[in-house]
């Protein structure tokens, strides 16, 4: 090659210079030709997401407002507390449901028959009942007395006054009867009607009734299972990545134990949760449903990312600073906890974190050890039955009523707000603690 | 034309190594490698026997004997990968740290062998200190680059006395007056010659018999490694120093004594004016007068 070279005349200045002129029309050409198609590339992942979030927000805004309906409650002593001994018991059975039907029947004293009567008293939710119990038995001395107040709309008015009925539709084929739609139009007119926030979103657990549904409890036992799994995956994490990075010696089993780290990273999660399964319920006899055994799971599932990422950390503190500590006199443990350590944390929090935002969104596991459930209560301990977010989402998503479609969308939202936080924490924890060398 | 002018250059510089290699009066050959020179000084602080170094299968440090005097310089000069390093960071044992690397010979600091089971490496290395060839202050304050190596060998009973060994290091690596209003800046924002006076300052804070410095002026400009060798100097007074260095200039100017190395052998050792002016062994005479290297 070389001596072809030397044999051949060297070209003149010009001619390099026509040639050199020659290609450069067609290398611009393609450097053009490569970045449009990286722009368009981002244009694309671009679109896709802000499709997703257009959709996931127009359905699930309307979730966080609830239709409220105001009654004139009477707290008749007749229907409450016949013998007037204010006895707990007594108060606790009485008929609230019969309060909240006398104050409709007031506000529409025209309504007779009973299949009218019924639609009338499904104007508004089961849930109006229990409120009024919950008054009385806070506050006994409330009886005798009226009282203005705003009750729960059922969730298909709810569903009305939110725009979703399509009043055309033939009376029979949709919930919300002609009478009905009527009254709302009349409570509307008199400001009896009205969307106020759904703080119940945010602090009830699951029900049957949409409009009495929340995502507090599936949240509690997901913040449970984060702090488990965070409190497992972070430090096993960072002490095998240590001992793997600086004090392993090099032979074939480390090796082994690498690559098996790497593949387990990549093993499907409900893998995690059949072993979960079989060992933390079957043999070591956890309760199902609870958020430990769900933590657990979610820690072993963690646990192999938080090694990579702590590991990378590792190595991307500069060996001059280790060489340093030990010409120092520094023994290899003072080397790492005084020098590697706290330059590699930022990374390794920031690895964590986004370990822990994958485990938040992770439902298949979850699924095999039982925290599919139907959760009303939100768990006190991580010992008690619990739901998670993702799960609920799923639990809803497959709930026939036109009010959970909504829900659906906000619960994704709340564990969008969630992931959006963590993320960002990762990046403040990053940009704060980083240290340039 | 360029390839022509490219192709003669080469060309002449050939020749002119077969032109030189014909005649000479100096000793040794490219087979040769036995050390000619005086290796060997009454009263050594280091004394390095048959000293031979494997990284796996690489034989990088081939049957070494050296002797290093107390309160002197000495300076390893040599082309790349002869092994000039490897050999200092035998001299505290950094070589440890790798696991291919396998160390033979007799290594005496003091007349005890650095390499036996019962010597601790820390301990060693809080005796024979290092200063690197890229400044690596720790990225925490000045001070606390300085108070490190006194804080971890216990060598301050209180603050005051911390502060003592601290500014009495600064001041020695010639540092103080320039960092003074600056103790709690990190050591990385200090300049480049500064960062690596401040290494220097951290190595001497621990007290050590031997420093030994791994081309500790290669990252510096002409006027940061001026002051580097000032230092030097005055820090022969107090300590024996190892320096590895790619200048000559630089071995000259700051080494009593001066060693060869090539290929993993110690070629020529003695006096370093004798190496300069007058070296023995032909290889020595071709790169101190930069025909290799």
């Amino acid at each position: 090659m070389t001596s072809s070279n030397v044999r051949k005349p060297a070209p003149r200045l010009e001619e390099t210079r026509a040639t050199v002129e020659a290609s450069l029309q067609r290398r611009y050409r393609r450097e053009r030709l490569f970045q449009l198609s990286g722009v368009f590339a981002v244009l694309i992942s671009v679109g896709f997401v802000a499709f997703f979030f257009t959709t996931i927000v127009g359905k699930g805004y309307s979730a966080f407002s609830q239709s409220y309906i105001k009654l004139d409650v009477f707290f008749d002593p007749a229907e409450l507390d016949p013998r007037g001994t204010s006895d707990p018991e007594t108060l606790a059975g009485a008929n609230y449901g019969a309060l909240v039907k006398d104050s409709l029947q007031s506000l529409f004293p025209d309504v007779n028959g009973r299949k009218p009567k019924r639609e009338l008293r499904r104007l508004v939710s089961t849930g109006a009942a229990y409120a009024l119990q919950d008054l009385v038995m806070d506050d006994p001395k409330i009886i005798g007395s009226r009282r203005e107040l705003w009750v729960l709309a059922d969730d298909e008015i709810d569903m009305y006054m939110k725009g979703n009925v399509d009043v055309e539709v033939d009376s029979r084929k949709r919930k919300v009867s002609d009478a009905q739609i009527e009254w709302v139009e009349q409570l509307r007119e008199s400001g009896r009607i009205e969307l106020r926030f759904n703080s119940v979103f945010f602090t009830s657990g699951d029900s049957r009734d949409p409009e009495l549904s929340g995502i507090w409890a599936a949240a509690k036992g997901s913040i449970f299972m984060l702090i488990i799994c965070m409190g497992l995956a972070f430090p096993l994490g960072v002490a095998a990545a240590i001992y793997l990075e600086e004090f392993a010696p090099r032979n074939r089993w480390v090796d082994l134990i690498e690559v098996n780290i790497n593949n387990l990273a990549a093993v499907p999660s409900i893998v995690f949760g059949l072993l979960g399964l079989s060992v933390f319920i079957n043999f070591l006899e956890l309760p199902r449903s609870a958020p430990l055994v769900g933590g657990l799971v979610l820690a072993l599932m963690t646990l192999p990312t938080v090694i990579i990422a702590s590991r990378s950390a590792i190595t991307a503190v500069p060996p001059s600073i280790r060489e340093a500590a030990l010409g120092l006199g520094a023994s290899r443990v003072q080397s790492v906890t005084h020098h590697v350590l706290p330059l590699a944390l930022p990374g390794m929090l920031t690895g964590a974190i986004l370990g822990l935002a994958r485990a938040l969104g992770e439902t298949a596991p979850l699924l095999m050890i039982g925290m599919v459930a139907f959760i009303v209560e939100a768990p006190q301990t991580p010992l008690d039955p619990s739901s998670a977010l993702p799960v609920q989402i799923y639990l809803w998503a497959d709930s026939p009523e036109r009010a959970f479609v909504e829900r659906t969308s906000a619960a994704i939202l709340v564990l969008l707000g969630f992931l959006l936080v963590m993320n960002a924490s990762a990046v403040w924890l990053r940009t704060r603690f980083e240290r340039r060398w | 034309m360029l390839g022509e002018a490219g192709n003669s250059d080469a060309g002449a510089h050939g020749s002119q190594l077969k032109d030189k290699s014909v005649s000479t009066d100096r000793i040794g050959d490219n087979e040769q490698f036995a050390t000619v020179g005086e290796a060997t000084v009454g009263d050594p602080i280091l004394s390095i026997r048959g000293c031979n170094v494997h990284y796996g299968e690489t034989h990088a440090i081939k049957d070494v004997s050296l002797d290093i005097a107390r309160n002197e310089v000495i300076s390893m000069i040599g082309p790349s990968g002869c092994g000039k390093s490897t050999f200092i960071r035998c001299l505290n044992r950094m070589n440890d740290t790798i696991d291919t690397a396998r160390v033979d010979g007799d290594i005496l600091l003091d007349g005890e062998p650095i390499y036996a089971k019962e010597v601790d490496p820390v301990l060693l290395r809080a005796r024979v200190g290092m200063v690197f060839q890229k400044p690596n202050p720790f990225p925490k304050s000045v001070y606390e680059n300085v108070a490190y190596g006194p804080r971890i060998h216990g060598l301050a009973r209180n603050r005051a006395e911390l502060d003592e060994i601290v500014f009495s290091s600064l001041d020695r690596a010639g540092l103080y007056n320039e960092v003074k209003a600056r103790m709690d800046e990190p050591g990385t924002a200090l300049s480049g010659g500064q960062q690596q006076r401040l290494c220097i300052a951290r190595t001497i804070a621990v007290n050590p018999e031997v420093i030994l410095m791994d081309e500790p002026c290669s990252a510096l400009d002409p006027i940061a490694t001026a002051k580097i060798e000032d230092l030097i100097e005055e820090l022969r007074e107090n300590f024996s120093i190892a320096i590895v260095t790619h200048s000559m200039q630089q071995a000259a100017r700051v080494s009593q004594r001066t060693a060869y190395f090539h290929m993993g052998h110690l070629i020529e050792v003695g006096a370093t004016d004798k190496v300069f002016t007058n070296p023995v062994h032909r290889l020595t005479e071709d790169y101190v007068t930069g025909r290799i290297g």
